[in-house]
């Protein structure tokens, strides 16, 4: 700052309050909905003050949107695309990074290219590798021959299935398949110097040692940064899991819940037991996004140098 | 303790050559100090000594056994960095410590080995400290004792005083004489600067452009430069050089014409031949005007160095620098007399900077 | 990318890559050439084989008036709801780099929209827009029937739009942040020495030294417009009313799951990889000529 202006400064405060209004009016709506009864969420215009229905509304929500296994759904694929992700992405960036092989270039690129083209994007093709995600190598042994010399030999013919529609590894692992975090640890790895590589090399140690005792503890704060974007990012998923669980009662993970807590057109308005519904949907990546915030801003501007 | 032998080593990067064919031998237990301008391929071949570079032609032994192929891990070596490269996150303790740990030794042991090197470079009291908790030459210890600690048969150092100040160099530099003359590893220490170097080695190895200019002891390679790249580099105020050839009669001429009597150098002196004249400043010595071959020259201007005075003069069209103890005062302009100290003269090819011998 | 220190170690590179590259062999590059397999062939639903119909499918959906319809869309969606939501996100970035007291209760506060998943935010905003109820919906008691996006078009797609526009504050916010504090101190002062007061100093200054990451939040807004409008637009309208919130994701996923058209649908994503293709291509060309402030 460098005027020291009051008049100034007021501007300033003013403009702030009315961008926080404009960013918190629709959580204070939903909260303020959430808590009030039938009656006065169908008011119009509606009160703006929170009332003393929130609990009694968040069980209905709970009931109507069977909440409670859902979210353990989305949990669970949270903190598999989570874990996944970061598991990835710190080994390969690792290789690429840390390893000189003739292919390394092309794993790069072949890594980064997805970077280009979201899910939702490619959503179709991607559902249909869903039914059987072995089909490419089924293909490759096919077109190989393999398929027809093993046949011959052994008499037994290969024919590779693995239906990914109805489960966690469904839901789960189309969304590890991107380079986001390989990118985000590949930036952090580069800042690495050459003589902390050298250094270890001289005292003997092996590249995974060095991986492991010095690689991953210098780069926690990447790791937080990863897991709070990836967490965020899959709890919000909503397509993909709208397409890969036909059987919605046992993989159907929260968000996906929204939609029916909607009031129908015809049927009671109660938008508050609904806004209730969507406060605890928000609630969790709200939460991880509010603790974490120092570490992922840092790895989401790093992210996309 | 291990000799080390460099055979016919090169170095190429894709298609450049940096390294042109090194070959040393260093003996068991000596203190060698590479020194040579940044980017004249010394680090490379400390590296290369190391494992950490791979080497392109050539051979190196340690202790009797072709290292060519084997890991850094494989050959004995500690290295010092120039950026110390401690393990940020890791205490004091376990920076010192990790070589050994990857070498699974038992905790108990490792302990008492990391206690023993901490005591011998003072760092006891910063033991669960980290190393961005400490100062320059308190880092510099940790890197040195992390390499003591592995008792390996080399040392090596990579300009490892090149971060700190005058002061703690001084100071660094007797502790690595101290520990070197106590525990009597062969160390390998790279380094630019001529005095680090002059005070340390044992053996001296000059190198330029990717070749070794000179192996010798310091003063060796300061009184007989083998070339006029050695003479020129090591010496601080720098040797005068002065560009010229000989007369019919014998004389050096030089510059606009000046001439000077050289008869000490009898015996090189064919009339045409081009060559390069090296005397250092403190084999100029002002004289008076009788004395038998004096040169004259003009005050340029007087550089104190409190104790003695640099006189930088012209000498019919050559810079001449002379020392000088005395302190009447010379203003610029003023004529003086220089004469060459006959013990002092260095004669070089001008053709190849080769070391013409008399 | 080089470095000097690196390991060479023959298989172990590949080991740890596998993983990865499995992955992204599996769920990227089989679908992406399945998608263009499909895009030039005409299959059935139910099996029986594909038949190779060459650029039908494309010329198909260039035909159909409804798809220009949806593309138009798109892009309109796209444009608005990116230019909104930069322009908020720029100002407050720009008052809170002043960095007052206080300023960064107000920093943390703007990040939250990035947490919410695009159908929650859309379920809030849908109660806040919807006609019958006591919030938007209330200017209705004065005049009747003047909001109801429920059967205009427009309004709908408003409605959307803004929700869009509000989801994507928290991202941008962060990275107009970030840029404006990369920006050295002393160029300010510098301005501010020469006479240039704040406004001034931001249009002259400051907006020209973030434009790269303006850029940038540019082409990464028009993607995620392409991509995150599905949930908003599924829990908002489902596409309605007849169709006039329809965006190109949208209609690949009605044509593709709902009306079977495996072909027409592949087609579409194709043209909408393209566009996204396009887009980051000129993101990437942008970012190297990236301002650097040593």
């Amino acid at each position: 700052m460098i005027e020291r202006s009051p008049f100034f400064d007021f501007i300033t405060y003013l403009a702030m309050a009315f961008g926080a209004l404009v960013v918190v009016i629709p959580f204070w709506i939903t909260l303020v909905a959430g808590s009030q009864s039938l009656q006065e969420v169908s008011q119009v215009p509606i009160s703006l003050l929170p009332s003393s229905h929130l609990f009694e509304n968040l069980a209905a929500a709970w009931t109507r949107g069977d909440l409670g296994p859902k979210l353990i759904n989305s949990f669970i694929v949270a903190i598999g695309v989570t874990v996944g992700k970061i598991t990835l992405a710190s080994l390969s960036a690792f290789a690429i990074v840390f390893f000189s092989f003739k292919a390394r270039m092309i794993c790069f690129w072949l890594i980064f290219i997805t970077l280009m083209l979201p899910l939702e994007v490619r959503i179709v093709p991607t559902y249909s590798i869903a039914a059987n995600a072995l089909l490419p190598f089924q293909v490759i042994l096919d077109t190989l021959g393999i398929t027809g010399l093993v046949q011959a030999v052994s008499g037994v013919q290969i024919a590779l299935n693995w239906n990914l529609l109805n489960s966690y590894t469904g839901l789960i692992l189309p969304l590890v398949a991107t380079a986001t975090g390989t990118f985000l640890y590949r930036q952090f790895f580069m800042t690495i110097p050459d003589e902390l590589v050298e250094a270890s090399k001289m005292d003997g140690a092996h590249p995974l040692e060095f991986f492991f005792d010095v690689l991953l503890p210098l780069s926690r704060t990447n790791m937080l940064a990863l897991a709070t974007i990836m967490f965020v990012s899959s709890w919000n998923q909503y397509l993909w899991p709208l397409l890969i669980t036909t059987d919605r009662a046992n993989f159907g993970t929260v968000v996906m819940q929204l939609k029916a807590l909607i009031p129908a057109q015809n049927g009671t308005p109660d938008w508050n037991v609904t806004m209730a519904g969507a406060l605890i949907i928000m609630l969790p990546p709200l939460l991880v996004v509010a603790f974490m915030q120092r570490w992922f801003v840092r790895g989401l501007i790093s992210r996309d140098k | 303790m291990a000799q080390i032998t460099i055979k016919g080593v090169k170095k190429n990067y894709a298609k450049t050559a940096v390294i042109h064919g090194v070959d040393v031998n260093i003996e068991a237990g000596e203190f060698v100090v590479i020194l040579g301008p940044s980017g004249c391929g010394k680090s490379t071949l400390l590296r290369m000594i190391a494992g950490l570079e791979e080497i392109t032609e050539g051979e190196i032994a340690i202790g009797g056994t072709v290292v060519n192929k084997l890991e850094p891990r494989e050959r004995g070596c500690a290295m010092v960095f120039q950026n110390y490269a401690l393990y940020p996150h890791m205490t004091v303790r376990k920076n010192i410590g990790y070589a050994l740990k990857v070498a699974k030794v038992p905790k108990a042991e490792r302990d008492a080995r990391v206690m023993k090197v901490a005591q011998s470079v003072s760092l006891e009291p910063f033991l669960d400290r980290r190393p961005g908790e400490l100062s320059g030459g308190q880092r510099q210890r940790v890197a040195m004792a992390r390499a003591m600690v592995r008792e390996p048969k080399v040392f090596l150092f990579d300009e490892p005083f090149s971060n700190l100040d005058a002061k703690l160099r001084v100071a660094m530099r007797s502790e690595v004489r101290r520990l070197h003359r106590d525990l009597g590893v062969t160390s390998v220490f790279v380094t630019h600067d001529q005095i680090e170097a002059m005070t340390l080695a044992d053996k001296l190895i000059i190198m330029n452009a990717g070749k070794v200019e000179q192996i010798g002891k310091p003063t060796e390679v300061y009184n007989n430069p083998a070339s006029r790249f050695v003479a020129d580099f090591i010496g601080s105020p720098a040797m005068n050089l002065f560009e010229g050839e000989f007369d019919a009669e014998g004389h050096f001429v030089h510059g606009a014409g000046g001439r000077m009597n050289v008869s000490q150098l009898n015996g090189v002196r064919q009339p045409g031949r081009k060559v390069v004249l090296g005397v250092r400043p403190e084999g100029v010595r002002r004289t008076g005007a009788d004395t038998h071959g004096a040169i004259p020259a003009v005050v340029d201007y007087v550089e104190e160095l409190g104790a003695s005075r640099l006189i930088h003069a012209d000498a019919n069209g050559s810079r001449i620098v002379a020392l000088d103890n005395d302190s009447a005062e010379l203003k610029s302009g003023t004529p003086v007399h220089l004469s060459l100290a006959d013990s002092a003269l260095h004669l070089f090819s001008l053709e190849d900077g080769r070391r013409i011998s008399h | 990318m080089e470095r000097r220190a690196y390991y060479r170690n023959g298989w172990m590179p590949w080991l740890l890559l596998a993983p990865q590259l499995i992955l992204v062999l599996v769920f990227f590059y089989w679908p992406t050439t399945q998608a263009l397999y499909w895009a030039f062939s005409l299959e059935q639903p139910w099996g029986g084989g594909n038949t190779w119909v060459g650029f039908d499918n494309f010329l198909a959906i260039f035909r159909d008036r409804e798809y220009w319809g949806t593309v138009l869309r798109s892009a309109f969606y796209a444009i608005v709801s990116t230019g909104l939501s930069m322009a908020v996100a720029l100002t407050l970035a720009a008052f809170v780099d002043r960095s007052l007291k206080g300023t960064r209760i107000f920093q943390s506060i703007y990040v939250w929209p990035y947490a919410i998943a695009a159908p929650a935010a859309g379920v809030a905003f849908r109660f806040i827009f919807a006609p019958e109820s006591g919030l938007i919906g209330s200017v209705n008691q004065i005049w009747p029937g003047i909001w109801d996006p429920a059967t205009n078009g427009i309004h709908a797609l408003a409605m959307v739009i803004v929700c869009h526009a509000w989801l994507g504050i928290g991202y941008n916010f962060i990275f107009f942040l970030a840029a404006l504090q990369m920006i050295p101190r002393s160029i300010s002062e510098a301005g501010a020495m020469d006479g240039a007061r704040p406004f001034q100093r931001l249009i002259d200054l400051q907006l020209p030294l973030i434009a790269p990451t303006a850029f940038f939040l540019l082409i990464m807004n028009l993607i995620s417009s392409f991509t995150d409008s599905f949930g908003l637009i599924d829990v908002m309208t489902e596409g309605g009313p007849i169709g006039q919130t329809e965006v190109m994701v949208y209609k690949i996923y009605f044509d593709g799951f709902k009306g079977l058209d495996y072909s027409g649908a592949a087609a579409q994503s194709i043209v909408l990889m393209l566009l996204v293709i396009g887009l980051t291509f000129v993101q990437f060309k942008w970012v190297e000529r990236r301002v650097h402030y040593n």
